[in-house]
């Protein structure tokens, strides 16, 4: 299992790297002065001046790129100008809130989906799937940004139920906290909610089908164990990734949802750092978020191991 | 020895019978139907945009801002500059598809020729570029969009290629896979033995027997496409005002939410049924295509 | 029970299965019985309907498309088809086993052999945990597999085949079943492994006198295993008879097309092992006369027109043939004859 994961996290390197060169890249590939460009209208002569010098503009594009990475593995992200303050810290500082979202959101979508995908697929081609089919591919349409506004519309402005913007400061009681929290994690929940039933509904109805199903009923065992001690462990394994992938559209989702609902989280952060052409808070922050998805899909790979015996199986040749 | 042609006609025969069992599965589908239809509409609203519209989407008229739907013959109501939303609508319909169409055809184009290389020659060449797939898989696809905005800057052509870009590695994974599963298949080493060189076995052979999932990701490529453009367009990153798109007449509205909700929720509304007709119809495509997945 | 009273008696089975438009008939009226201790043999093609016939008894047809239209199954007197889930749950594993024909993916690959017998076990047995394990020790051993406390922390994939398969046979009998059910049970196997299984099956049947339903392809395992023999084609009894009876004297032309496609002792290696021609009959049809007419070379106009009755040519060996009846008697060699 140690040996598994050292394993792993070696092959985490080569993909860490190309994140880091792509958006090195990506950075270089801004026409005209880097600096200028980087730091946007509102920087001074001697700030532009200070990160060409810190961006070694005058060295050799490989010289730079060597330099970025020795950065990078030093968790120096660099300097917002808009901000006057380190990259690192000012992620550290709006990620707790992203991660309470996004949490919520993937719990919200697991707690609909997985039952709907499961009771779907035990009854293939009833009214119920059928539903079932129509509701999820609504709910892969539905722009975010759009269902943010319409639940918003509805639940904060029509109804006045819930607030509509913002996040409850540690003072304001665990209530308002969780009333705060409903609308944005309920819309960003929606995008990884259908994939999963999805793919848990395929994934079941291929289990469904296999003999060990029909094995375990010839033995005695009730519906609901087949389905659920049989059928969905065996089903885990594409949900599972699924799900790891699924954090990826979460985070994207999670731009566009804070920026609804002014949830103080990084893709307020990344808009806002746009907004004043603070690019090296962007960059800063997309890197962060590559590495946490490569990070996640690492614990996934974990993960698949414990579900499914049969990975350990296959890698014991490297034991 | 087979005589050539004999080979040739029951490989033809098979294909037409394939083809019109795919096109029974694919017309039997309600969803699949209404999907296509939903995607008909929108494009002849696009086509015809400047007859349906009976007013400029691009004039304003401050006296006659924030008009309720169907007030002075605006169907869908006026936004805040006293333009005609119903108008901004249909030609935002232009812009979506345009975009839909281009980022899949550009990331489709780019994402198809890696992935047949990757799944061909195998070897380093394949690790070099799935590397680079899987980096670029880490960035959440609307985060690459963005990232690429900021850096190509705003506008038509820099949202299709930005949107395309991160529509790339799907398609090369994609067609990776299928490219690995047709070079097992034996008529590839009959091709190959006839004296078939790469480029003609890849493009004549080995394409058309990936088509199937290309055009399934394809069509819903489309959907996902114009859903990006109107989240770029509503981070103020895409199509820039006053030109009319989805996702501007909807950043627009916003402030509005209050007193015009109409201008959201209309404009919403397009964005959510469009993508739906596309995704509709792709998930059509893909049962007709692997009735496994349904029946 | 009396002697005489059978364990099983199957009257009149139709089992249906329904798809797009199109309603495929597996098993078309197809009766016989089983007694205490016997062994029975059900051989046919594959699609003639003895695998179905195998999972209707235990009610595992998929419903739907499946479906029991008609007939009865009398499991000690108890007709299961109309037994409710809840009571088939009684049955199967306890009064009823099955053995699957795919050893390989017959077996849950996320759960442990141990977790998979005591499971078993534990379904129909008041017993503690601990006294599960020791019967899933002494099972394994039983179906001879060694260190068998190590083997039930093991999962299926570390196991091979046969060894797979031992541990469906020690699920199955893990209840001490009346019935036992195999679906060619060694189909899926090496040829070596194939007899090992066989012995075993054979040796487990003698201690326990089981009953035995062995449903095959291979006329060879028949000959080994069973006392009594029904041949299946297109859902229907063409011919049954003693093991002894129908190995002497088989009757139907489908029975003796049956006996020159398998390799023997008596097969002729310089001889192209015979084929049946043809591919048996589409069940989504409704069927006219024999079902066999199509493919037999014997086949005259009544056979295409009117379905032969299934009679008592010899006592206990019936066949359902034109010529094949008490005063007509068709022979063997005018195939060689005529072919």
């Amino acid at each position: 299992m140690l040996k598994f994961i050292i394993k792993r996290l070696i092959n985490l390197i080569p993909t860490l790297f190309i994140v880091a060169a792509i958006v090195f890249i990506i950075t270089r590939m801004i026409p005209g002065d880097p600096a200028s460009v980087l730091l946007g209208p509102q920087a001074s002569a001697s700030d532009v001046h200070r990160l060409r010098e810190q961006l070694g503009l005058n060295d050799s594009v490989f010289v730079q790129f060597i330099k970025y990475l020795n950065d990078l593995i030093h968790f120096n992200l660099g300097q917002s100008f808009a901000y006057k303050q380190p990259v690192l810290t000012l992620i550290l500082e709006r990620f707790p809130n992203t991660l309470i979202l996004t949490f919520c959101a993937f719990f919200i979508a697991l707690l609909v989906s997985i039952p709907a995908g499961v009771i779907a697929a035990t009854r293939k081609g009833s009214w119920m799937d059928y539903l079932f089919t129509v509701t999820s591919l609504f709910g892969i349409s539905i722009p975010v940004f759009w269902l943010g506004l319409m639940l918003v519309l509805l639940f904060s402005v029509t109804l006045g139920w819930l607030p509509a913007t913002g996040m409850a400061s540690s003072g304001d009681g665990a209530l308002a906290f969780i009333t705060h929290l409903i609308l944005p994690s309920v819309t960003l929940s929606t995008i990884p909610m259908a994939n999963f039933s999805r793919i848990t509904r395929a994934s079941m109805l291929e289990v469904m089908n296999q003999d060990y199903i029909t094995a375990a009923k010839a033995k005695g065992v009730s519906h609901f164990f087949v389905v659920m001690k049989h059928g969905f462990k065996n089903a885990l394994t594409p949900i599972l990734t699924v799900a790891g992938m699924e954090v990826s559209s979460l985070l994207g989702g999670a731009v566009l949802t804070e920026t609804i609902f002014s949830w103080p989280g990084m893709g307020q952060l990344i808009v806002e750092a746009i907004n004043k052409r603070d690019y090296i808070v962007v960059q800063g922050s997309v890197i962060f978020l590559a590495v946490l998805y490569v990070l996640i899909n690492l614990a996934v790979d974990i993960l698949y191991k414990v579900v499914n015996p049969k990975i350990s199986y296959d890698t014991k040749g490297g034991k | 020895m087979v005589p050539p042609n004999a080979l040739s006609v029951t490989k033809g025969k098979r294909k037409k019978r394939r083809e019109n069992l795919f096109l029974r599965r694919l017309f039997t589908n309600k969803l699949a139907v209404v999907g296509l239809i939903i995607v008909v509409l929108f494009t002849l609203v696009a086509i015809f945009a400047p007859f349906i519209a009976h007013f400029d989407p691009t004039k304003m008229d401050v006296n006659d801002a924030l008009q309720s739907p169907g007030q002075d013959g605006h169907l869908l109501g006026t936004d805040s500059y006293g333009r005609d939303v119903f108008s901004r609508i249909v030609f935002g319909a232009r812009v979506s598809l345009f975009v839909g169409v281009g980022a899949v055809v550009v990331g489709g184009a780019i994402g198809i020729i890696l992935g047949l290389i990757s799944g061909f020659y195998g070897g380093w060449v394949d690790s070099v570029i799935m590397r680079i797939m899987d980096g670029m898989y880490a960035f959440p696809f609307i985060l690459l969009a963005i990232v690429l905005m900021t850096v190509l800057g705003s506008g038509l052509g820099n949202v299709i290629l930005a949107i395309g870009i991160a529509n790339v590695p799907t398609f090369s994974r994609i067609v990776r896979g299928q490219v690995l599963a047709v070079k097992q298949e034996e008529f590839i080493e009959v091709t190959r033995s006839l004296g078939a060189g790469d480029f003609n076995l890849l493009f004549k052979h080995i394409l058309p027997n990936c088509s199937g999932p290309i055009i399934v990701y394809g069509t819903m490529g489309i959907a996902g496409a114009i859903i990006s453009e109107a989240a770029l367009s509503f981070l103020g990153l895409g199509i820039q005002p006053p030109n009319p798109s989805w996702g501007n007449i909807l950043q627009e509205g916003r402030d509005y939410l209050q007193v015009s909700p109409h201008i959201c929720l209309f404009s919403g509304m397009a964005i959510f049924l469009s993508v739906l007709g596309f995704n509709l119809f792709g998930d059509g495509l893909r049962d007709a295509l692997d009735p496994k997945t349904r029946v | 029970m009396s002697e005489s009273q059978p364990l099983l008696k199957v009257m009149n089975l139709n089992v249906q299965f329904h798809t797009n438009k199109k309603t495929i008939r597996a098993v078309n009226g197809l009766s016989f019985q089983l007694n205490k201790g016997e062994v029975i043999g059900i051989v046919g093609e594959s699609g003639s309907g003895k695998s179905v016939t195998a999972a209707s008894i235990l009610k595992l047809i998929p419903t739907p498309p499946g479906e029991i239209a008609s007939g009865e199954i009398l499991y000690k007197g108890q007709d299961l088809v109309q037994y409710k889930e809840k009571d088939m749950r009684k049955i199967r594993g306890n009064e009823i086993s099955m053995i699957f024909q795919d050893p390989m993916t017959s077996l849950n690959p996320t759960y442990t052999i141990g977790n998979q017998l005591i499971e078993a076990i534990r379904l129909h047995k008041k017993v503690s945990k601990k006294e599960a394990i020791k019967q899933a020790i002494a099972l394994l051993e039983m179906v001879g597999i060694h260190e068998a406390e190590k083997r039930l922390k093991m999962y299926p994939h570390e196991f091979s085949g046969g060894m797979r398969q031992r541990v469906m046979i020690a699920i199955a009998l893990a209840c001490d079943p009346s019935l036992l059910i195999a679906d060619e049970p060694t189909t899926a196997l090496d040829v070596t492994v194939q007899s090992q299984i066989m012995k075993l099956m054979k040796q487990l049947q003698i201690k326990f006198n089981a009953s035995i339903i062995l449903i095959t392809h291979d006329l060879g395992v028949v000959w080994e295993m069973c006392d009594r023999v029904i041949v299946m084609y297109a859902g229907q009894a063409m011919e049954e008879a003693t093991v002894q009876e129908l190995y002497e004297n088989p009757y139907h032309p489908y029975t003796w097309g049956l006996y020159d496609s398998q390799i023997s002792k008596r097969t002729d290696p310089n001889e192209a092992l015979h084929v049946i021609p043809g591919s048996p009959p589409d069940l989504s049809q409704p069927l006219q006369g024999c079902p066999f007419a199509q493919r037999c070379p014997y086949a005259e106009e009544v056979c295409f027109k009117e379905k032969p009755a299934y009679v008592e040519k010899n006592k206990g060996h019936k066949v359902a043939c034109h010529f094949q009846t008490k005063t007509r008697n068709l022979s063997r060699k005018e195939r060689d004859q005529n072919g």
